[in-house]
């Protein structure tokens, strides 16, 4: 099973006769954590949806676990940008568990050795990101770090070989932040499966990363972090200077983006001014 | 007055016949109703019941065929006006597009309602409902319609389950959302044109919403809420009817109450 997890070469997705970005090539290789980086609308999530094949290629070719694009969603663990549920979601955790493991399938589930053979398996995916204390609880009712990890709990349970984390920490304070990345490197390394998560800040999982996707300019370059963050490489794929700086503790801070700056922030909870 | 009494008469038989194949599948399908809160649809939906029913009895048709006819005309065309693939479901829109079907299907309704005056003694029990004079037929009918439609949504039960909750994760695990949303309002539509004969055209909430909602206070497993609303279902219509067999006010009115009171119940033991 040496195949790449996903290979991108010269894609190009269009969405409503305009080009969301051309001439993206990449490779994540099985086991390795990618971080998929950009300014908001650069098309980060285009990429997950292309992966999934829930959107064409207009241009180029791609694979995805040795397979088209959309042809291995079975073996991928698909989690969207989102979506918190409100109050009023009437449903457990464990059921939404559940729903990612079989849910697709038509007719009632029955009792007997499958039901039981589910049951643990969403059992261990529910442990596996510690979420078993409230795992039977309404999800409503829950936090947004503790819905986050059910829903990576929803994309584990099929034991998928590729994680598609769009924005999972977006919604998260910083402690939780951190935590959720730590989970997700974790299960990327001790379970080899591939994860590309999509982020607004590479600070707080920027120790655990192989590989960067980097999106600006209507395209994106992929390398190792600290080949791609680098004034050098940003400032060709924006077209304009930008400057990489590093603080004394090795967070990267990007300076000079055209729009709102995509990486930012800090690490530790105090000072921090994020504007979200 | 005494309880086998109800069971003397074959017009009561089959009221209850037809009131329990209407309950199990009102509470049923109203179940994944609430869940989808497309309440507002089935809203709907139950007003275009009436034109459909006043419609048929101008035509000289049996009143059943109305209200299938018109429920699974209406679904066809919820679900072309909110079809947009759900992706960006836009619901103010939506809201807006059905809110405007509804109002023209209602006043459709007393269009064909005027144009027969025949039909002016019927106006009450196409609105609030009436067991009386259901026949073998309609019976038979609605024993078919019922087979069907749980059968239809016992097959999709999960699939429609993940699509409601969790859209975007069931889209890419290959679920067909977009054709479950569409299959799921032509299922709604006979169960509100089913309920409508019982409860009539106004009334059909009392066991499409008010069952799950209160079920759904009581639980949040799945499994357990959705057999809860069918016995809530089935409880009110088999107490209704009974209360309305020996009383000179529509069942609609009983049946309604006592969803309504284990409701307020539910809430304030929660």
């Amino acid at each position: 099973m040496n195949e790449e997890a996903v290979r991108l070469s010269h894609a190009e997705v269009r969405l409503g006769g305009r080009a969301i970005w051309s001439d993206v090539s990449l490779c994540i290789r099985p086991g390795e954590f990618a971080a998929v980086l950009g300014s908001n609308g650069a098309g980060k999530s285009t990429l997950i949806k292309a992966i999934l094949g829930l959107l064409p290629l207009s241009a180029g070719s791609g694979t995805v676990l040795g397979r088209p694009l959309g042809e291995a969603n079975r073996l991928i663990g698909y989690l969207p940008q989102r979506r918190s549920f409100d109050a009023a979601a009437r449903i457990r955790g464990v059921d939404l568990v559940r729903l990612g493991l079989d849910g697709a399938r038509w007719g009632i589930p029955l009792p007997g050795r499958a039901s039981a053979e589910a049951r643990r398996r969403v059992d261990e995916s529910i442990e596996l990101v510690g979420a078993a204390g409230y795992a039977e609880r309404a999800i409503g009712q829950l936090s947004g770090g503790e819905q986050q990890r059910l829903l990576i709990a929803q994309a584990l349970v099929r034991h998928p070989r590729l994680l598609l984390l769009d924005e999972p920490l977006d919604s998260l304070d910083l402690p939780n932040q951190v935590t959720v990345a730590a989970l997700v490197q974790r299960i990327c390394r001790d379970q080899g499966v591939a994860v590309m998560l999509v982020a607004h800040d590479v600070n707080p999982i920027l120790p655990y990363l192989d590989r960067v996707v980097y999106f600006a300019g209507r395209t994106a370059v992929e390398g190792a972090p600290r080949e791609v963050i680098t004034s050098e490489t940003l400032s060709r794929l924006y077209s304009a200077p930008i400057e990489v700086l590093e603080t004394s503790d090795g967070r990267l801070v990007v300076v000079g983006t055209p729009e709102a700056p995509a990486i930012h922030g800090d690490r530790h909870a105090h000072g921090h001014d994020h504007a979200h | 007055m005494h309880i086998d009494e109800l069971f003397q008469f074959h017009f009561m038989t089959n009221a209850l016949i037809a009131g329990t194949l209407v309950a199990v599948m009102a509470s049923a399908i109203g179940w994944f109703m609430v869940v989808r809160q497309q309440t507002f649809a089935g809203h709907t939906l139950s007003l275009v019941a009436f034109p459909g029913a006043a419609a048929a009895a101008l035509a000289g048709a049996p009143v059943f065929v109305g209200y299938f006819a018109a429920c699974a005309a209406g679904a066809l065309a919820l679900s072309a006006v909110s079809s947009g693939d759900g992706h960006a479901r836009s619901l103010g829109h939506e809201s807006a597009a059905i809110g405007s079907v509804q109002a023209f299907a209602l006043g459709l309704g007393f269009l064909f309602v005027s144009l027969y005056h025949g039909l002016l003694n019927g106006l009450d029990s196409l609105l609030f409902g009436t067991f009386l004079g259901i026949t073998d037929d309609q019976v038979l009918v609605l024993l078919g319609i019922a087979v069907l439609a749980l059968g239809t949504l016992a097959a999709i039960a999960r699939p429609l389950l993940f699509a409601s909750v969790d859209a975007d994760v069931a889209r890419a695990s290959g679920v067909p959302v977009a054709a479950l949303s569409a299959g799921f309002l032509l299922l709604l539509g006979l169960a509100v044109a089913a309920t409508s004969q019982i409860t009539g055209a106004l009334l059909v909430f009392a066991l499409l919403v008010t069952p799950a909602a209160t079920a759904r206070l009581i639980t949040s497993r799945p499994g357990l809420s959705l057999a809860l609303s069918v016995a809530i279902g089935l409880v009110v219509t088999w107490v209704g009817l009974a209360i309305a067999y020996f009383s000179i006010y529509p069942v609609g009115f009983y049946v309604t109450s006592l969803a309504f009171g284990l409701y307020v119940l539910a809430r304030v033991l929660r």
